[in-house]
């Protein structure tokens, strides 16, 4: 069919008509393509986003069909009531875990650089964690630290007397700390792949040249490792502040935010569907989002003209 | 360019499918929502004979999902055996309350669904059918327990069972213990979880801190029990002054757990508490009570082998030798407003209530006027049920609304945590420091709504 439409057109005439309708093509593939996403965008991420913000301004218990506008007093209320803003306090056990975390993970990271046995399968048990859901998580720490449970009968089993051993999740001391290594247990892995992705790029020249300079391992670290990998370090530790501030999962499906573990999300969660206080929770919600962007516009601040 | 073709036919197909997988559906809604408007009409209509009465589905909400495959199918069958043109399809939500007050939001909420309680009394309008005056119930129903969900004077939730509230406890444990008598003070039932700790190896009383909802349970006991006051919750406290302060019920109830927990008459660990495990615990003796509504009396008998050692009493306190218990109405049985199928969804709930035996059978207490007692309330003989009676015109939903404005937020299990975090040592406030608190709130809550304050 095509052959009885061209042999009417110039030569000129057809590479137009070629070039046209493939322009056209493009836009309509382009458009098709972005189409699903950017529906799938607006309709989950930015609508309720905008309610998100406009229930802020509210008196609203969630089902209600009558809504107050009580201007900004919800934003009042999360600043000046330490129930809501003395949470983040909580963050601080998971940003000092995450940084442990950090470190655990550039260690281990660089010794599985070099050369081990089965370095793989050591890379592979620690990312394991990662890739466990969080709710089975949960629930398998809340064994761990059960009185009787996991770590209790490794700890007896080593000597020491049951008597001296605390209540990991009952002592408020010990809560947070408890959480923040699950946290830690977690999420190091994929540090770690991280840095051992950062690490594989550092050229294995240098690390024979410094051999035979005499530089023993710590030094080839200090000195050719950290230098090469100091980009992704810092990304990591940023992504930290931010999981810090954000915590959920843990404290939410193992204790749900009791005994002193409540985070800023767990709190918020609790104002909206326990309260039902749907707008003090949203004006909560959004002071988190203004948080993340700060720290995300420090981070972009800070890596500015660094990439590449 | 061939390879281009058929990558943009692709995503047109691709797209296309979306589409027309959208309008198909659609489509299909809207000729079924036809038929079920022609059942609806014929079914008012009331010429035709019963079988044919009613014809299309009925989905049913329910947060029984533990008797989904068992009890709730042979009702099922029973039903469509007499309505041969129905099916009756149970959605059985975990988390009811969370998911069906989410679900709300939308008009799919089913047909027939228990009214979360979350709803406030001033919006059952809104999502639910009426399905009657109390007059015209209470010919045939228990009137207080028709009291459960209404708005000025319609009923929109017909209750599934009614319960009672007290103490579930295990037999032997308390007859090891020493224990001759039920408790009818706060100080016996202290005696007796110290006796239970003494002489035997069972935790004398098991909080049940980490599921949260079960704390609640202390919070009926407040109501009914220890003021013998059916006016208290709904139209009373809301108007009180200070109605924490020390001599208060819910003074008393909080200090009691308070007491219980602080002289280590709980389990060691109350954060890493297992509800399921519970039940067990307490039907093989290793628990001594706990402090739960009647409903939970068949699920603690059939946790275990020893269903027989499980006995039911009351709260332990009594005004001048009377004892009282709140009782009040299970979740009920609502319509959807939006529901298409209202008659057939109103048969459904009367073969329930009136002739499925369901209340009963769960050892609760049926709201059919001529239904004796359940077998497991027998020590209940003695004891006047009290059952709130529903706000008046002018305090309808105030409570809900001054509970959770005030954040001392009275249903929720989240000031019942801190309550026993405070009794374990693991804060530094006292017993008085909450509940001055809580006065405070309540106060600020009621200045906030305008209430007059007595």
């Amino acid at each position: 069919m095509d052959d009885v439409t061209d042999s009417k057109l110039t030569f000129h005439e057809m590479g137009k008509k070629r070039f046209s309708s493939r322009k056209v093509q493009k836009n309509v593939v382009i458009i098709l393509f972005l189409f699903a996403p950017l529906l799938l965008l607006i309709v989950f991420t930015y609508m309720p986003f905008t309610d998100m913000v406009r229930y802020s301004f509210f008196k609203w218990n969630g089902t209600s069909k009558t809504m107050k506008c009580i201007g900004v007093k919800n934003y009042i209320e999360v600043f000046t009531r330490p129930e809501y803003f003395g949470v983040l306090k909580t963050s601080l056990y998971y940003l000092v875990g995450s940084f442990v975390q950090i470190g655990l993970a550039l260690y281990f990271a660089t010794i599985l650089n070099f050369k081990v046995r089965f370095s793989n399968f050591f890379k592979g048990a620690i990312f394991f964690p990662y890739l466990i859901n969080g709710v089975a998580i949960g629930f398998v720490f809340l064994y761990f630290f059960k009185s009787g449970g996991t770590l209790n009968s490794i700890l007896t089993a080593f000597g020491v007397a049951e008597e001296k051993i605390p209540l990991w999740l009952n002592n408020r001391s010990l809560i947070n700390v408890s959480l923040a290594f699950v946290s830690v247990w977690r999420y190091m892995g994929q540090n770690m792949v991280m840095f051992s992705g950062a690490m594989a790029s550092v050229n294995s020249d240098l690390y024979e040249a410094s051999e035979l300079d005499g530089a023993n391992r710590w030094q080839q670290f200090r000195y050719i490792i950290l230098p090469n990998i100091k980009l992704v370090v810092s990304l990591n530790m940023i992504l930290a502040v931010k999981g810090a501030i954000s915590v959920f999962e843990i404290p939410y499906i193992m204790t749900n935010g009791g005994n002193g573990s409540a985070t800023f999300v767990t709190k918020t969660l609790e104002t909206a569907f326990t309260m039902k206080k749907v707008g003090l929770a949203s004006a909560m919600g959004v002071v988190l989002l203004i948080f993340i962007l700060i720290i995300t516009l420090i981070q972009k601040k800070f890596f500015e003209g660094k990439e590449a | 360019m061939g390879r281009k073709l058929v990558s943009v036919l692709l995503t047109a197909a691709m797209t296309t499918a979306l589409f027309s997988g959208c309008t198909t559906d659609k489509e299909t809604a809207v000729t079924k929502s036809e038929d079920e408007q022609t059942a609806t009409s014929d079914s008012s209509g009331e010429v035709k004979s019963k079988t044919s009465e009613f014809s299309g589905d009925l989905t049913v909400l329910t947060h029984r999902t533990d008797l989904i495959d068992t009890k709730f199918a042979d009702y099922k069958k029973e039903f469509e055996a007499r309505y041969p043109d129905v099916t009756i399809k149970f959605e059985a939500i975990t988390d009811y309350e969370g998911d069906v007050a989410i679900r709300m939001g939308t008009k799919d909420y089913g047909d027939v669904l228990m009214l979360p309680g979350s709803v406030p009394s001033n919006e059952f309008a809104d999502y639910f059918e009426p399905l009657g005056s109390v007059e015209e119930l209470s010919n045939k129903y228990k009137e207080e327990f028709l009291n459960a969900k209404i708005s000025q004077g319609q009923v929109y939730g017909l209750p599934s069972c009614a319960n009672a509230q007290g103490v579930v406890y295990n037999k032997r444990i308390f007859k090891e213990a020493g224990i001759t008598q039920t408790p009818k003070t706060p100080e016996e039932f202290l005696n007796a979880l110290q006796k239970i700790k003494d002489n035997t190896d069972a935790i004398p009383y098991y909080t049940n801190y980490a599921a949260g909802w079960t704390l609640t349970a202390w919070e009926d006991h407040a109501w009914g029990s220890v003021t013998g006051d059916a006016n208290y919750h709904n139209n009373v406290i809301i108007h009180e002054k200070d109605p924490f302060r020390e001599g208060t019920s819910h003074y008393t109830v909080y200090k009691l757990l308070y007491d219980i927990v602080s002289k280590g008459l709980c389990e060691k660990d109350p954060v890493t508490t297992d509800w399921e495990q519970s039940k067990v615990m307490l039907n093989n003796g290793e628990i001594g009570c706990m402090m739960l509504g009647s409903w939970s009396i068949s699920q603690m008998k059939g946790a275990g082998s020893n269903g027989d050692d499980i006995g039911y009493m009351p709260f332990p306190t009594n005004i001048n030798g009377v004892q009282y218990a709140t009782a009040g109405a299970d979740y009920c049985f609502g319509i959807n407003v939006n529901s298409q199928q209202k008659a057939l969804a109103r048969a459904w709930i009367d073969f329930m209530v009136d002739e499925s035996g369901f209340a009963l059978s769960e050892g609760s207490i049926s709201i059919l006027k001529n239904d004796p007692l359940p077998e497991t309330l027998k020590d209940f003989s003695e004891v006047t049920f009290i059952v709130d009676e529903p706000a008046t015109a002018q305090n309808e939903g105030l409570f809900d609304e001054l509970s959770n404005t005030s954040e001392v937020s009275l249903n929720t299990d989240v000031e019942k945590k801190r309550i026993v975090e405070a009794a374990m040592g693991n804060t530094n406030e006292s017993f008085d420091d909450i509940m001055n608190d809580w006065n405070e709130k309540w106060a600020t809550g009621q200045k906030e709504l305008g209430l007059e304050v007595e």
